[in-house]
């Protein structure tokens, strides 16, 4: 079996990261925060220790900045919420995911309005689209680090720069790059960060997060969900003070354990070493496909502007049947349709037809990769 | 009768990033429940010897990390 659909989740995962969730509900099984015996006491300094890495990952200097949430779009929809209000402006790019733009039509029906700038066929957003979106006041710019559909790495600093000149706060949707590539949110001036636990940071499902800016007031946000935090509980006003502001009720503190393997594996790895595998990989399955004639493949076809996410079509087929072919016939694990990000679709063109997506990852061989070329040659040719 | 300090704080993370801070800097600390009679609160606090109080609120100020106070108590009352 070859899993090639690391953009939807990771898999396998690095070793560790099972057992240090295992081993939290084992050792450390109290409730963080709310009791003072030891079990409490051991889950809260698992969270605490979690945090701090995610911190000093995500070049934040307090790790009380970093928010853990159930994913991305939770975090997505705390950001979005608890920033806007009807009547304010909002300005998307063309490659969002839903996480996105579901919580902004919701938005919108209450009277926010929402700009698109648009994105080209390869997936990329110019800054100038981004600045002739921002003419006239916007609240919040919300863009995604990088596509779901094509990979296409956007420049998350220079629209920071084009946001903050217009007098609007940047979002951004790290779900596909937090762990693929360097993110040190200072350096690039994003507000707000959203990431996911389970797709490049190797981590389990159901842990992500939202990384708040040093310089950025938390208290400008409103909390999506409000409840018990085990501080300050002789009040019934949720707290202003991070991270328990946006942390309310019991926390997935297997999740955290699993996080705070993967990401103490990924550092051990380092950066350079993730990124000259994902290059080669990258290179070598789109130099492979430039060569299968009748394949369609989107994207930027340059690895150094894009993570590892290669969409493409066969033809006039039904991309269900070649997802369904590859698994079937030669257990190659894709993703085909339109990986709930229909306005990314419509940008590139592949609108309502939708895709193949191959999303290689940390643990794919280049064996892998010749296999799935040979494949994909076999199924172009019928 | 023995007098501790306790410190408090708004958050179980600030107790934990205050329990690094002191610890590094060699201080002995323990995490305790936090007592009723300082707070009303349910979670931990942290206990370190009487002889470390200003020290405590010197690497306190300095890491800019918030207390919801810091006391002395009759170790009795805890």
């Amino acid at each position: 079996m070859i899993y090639l659909d690391n953009a939807a989740t990771s898999w396998p995962k690095p070793p560790g990261v099972i057992e240090a969730m295992a081993e939290a509900m084992r050792f450390a099984g109290g409730n963080p925060g709310r009791s003072g015996h030891r079990l409490s006491v051991a889950a809260a300094r698992l969270v605490y220790d979690t945090r701090e890495d995610l911190a000093r990952f995500f070049g934040v200097s307090e790790p009380s900045r970093v928010v853990f949430t159930a994913n991305a779009t939770h975090a997505l929809n705390q950001a979005i919420r608890g920033l806007v209000e009807p009547g304010d402006r909002v300005v998307v790019t063309g490659m969002e995911h839903n996480a996105v733009m579901r919580p902004l039509r919701d938005l919108e029906a209450q009277g926010v309005e929402i700009t698109v700038a648009p994105a080209e066929p390869d997936g990329w957003v110019p800054p100038a689209a981004l600045q002739a979106a921002l003419t006239r006041p916007a609240r919040l710019v919300v863009a995604t680090h990088a596509s779901n559909v094509t990979g296409t790495l956007l420049p998350v600093a220079e629209f920071a720069r084009i946001a903050h000149e217009a007098g609007a706060w940047l979002v951004v949707d790290a779900a596909q790059t937090a762990g693929a590539v360097p993110i040190d949110l200072n350096s690039l001036d994003i507000d707000l960060l959203a990431f996911t636990g389970h797709k490049e940071l190797y981590g389990p499902p159901g842990i992500g997060g939202l990384v708040i800016a040093d310089h950025f007031d938390p208290v400008a946000i409103r909390p999506l969900v409000c409840g018990g935090t085990g501080s300050r509980s002789e009040s019934e006003l949720q707290p202003r003070d991070l991270p328990d502001r946006f942390e309310s009720g019991t926390p997935n503190l297997p999740g955290i354990a699993g996080l705070g393997a993967s990401v103490s594996w990924l550092r051990e790895r380092g950066f350079d070493d993730i990124r000259s595998h994902r290059e080669r990989i990258h290179g070598a399955l789109l130099d492979g496909l430039a060569h299968i004639p009748g394949l369609r493949v989107f994207g930027t076809g340059d690895v150094a502007r894009s993570v590892a996410i290669v969409s493409l079509t066969v033809g006039d087929e039904p991309v269900s049947r070649v997802g369904h072919r590859l698994d079937q016939e030669f257990g190659i694990l894709t993703r085909v349709g339109l990986h709930c990000a229909p306005a990314a679709h419509r940008s590139i063109g592949s609108f309502p037809g939708g895709t193949v997506r191959l999303a290689p990852g940390l643990f794919t061989t280049d064996a892998d990769v010749a296999r799935t070329l040979d494949a994909l040659r076999r199924v172009a040719a019928r | 009768m023995t007098r501790v300090g306790v410190a408090l704080f708004f958050t179980t993370s600030a107790v934990m990033q205050a329990e690094k801070l002191l610890q590094r800097a060699g201080m002995p600390v323990w995490l305790i429940p936090t007592p009723r009679t300082l707070s009303s609160d349910c979670g931990i606090a942290i206990r370190f010897d009487e002889k470390d109080r200003d020290r405590v609120g010197v690497l306190l100020t300095e890491a800019r990390l918030e207390s919801a106070g810091i006391h002395l108590v009759e170790e009795a009352d805890l």
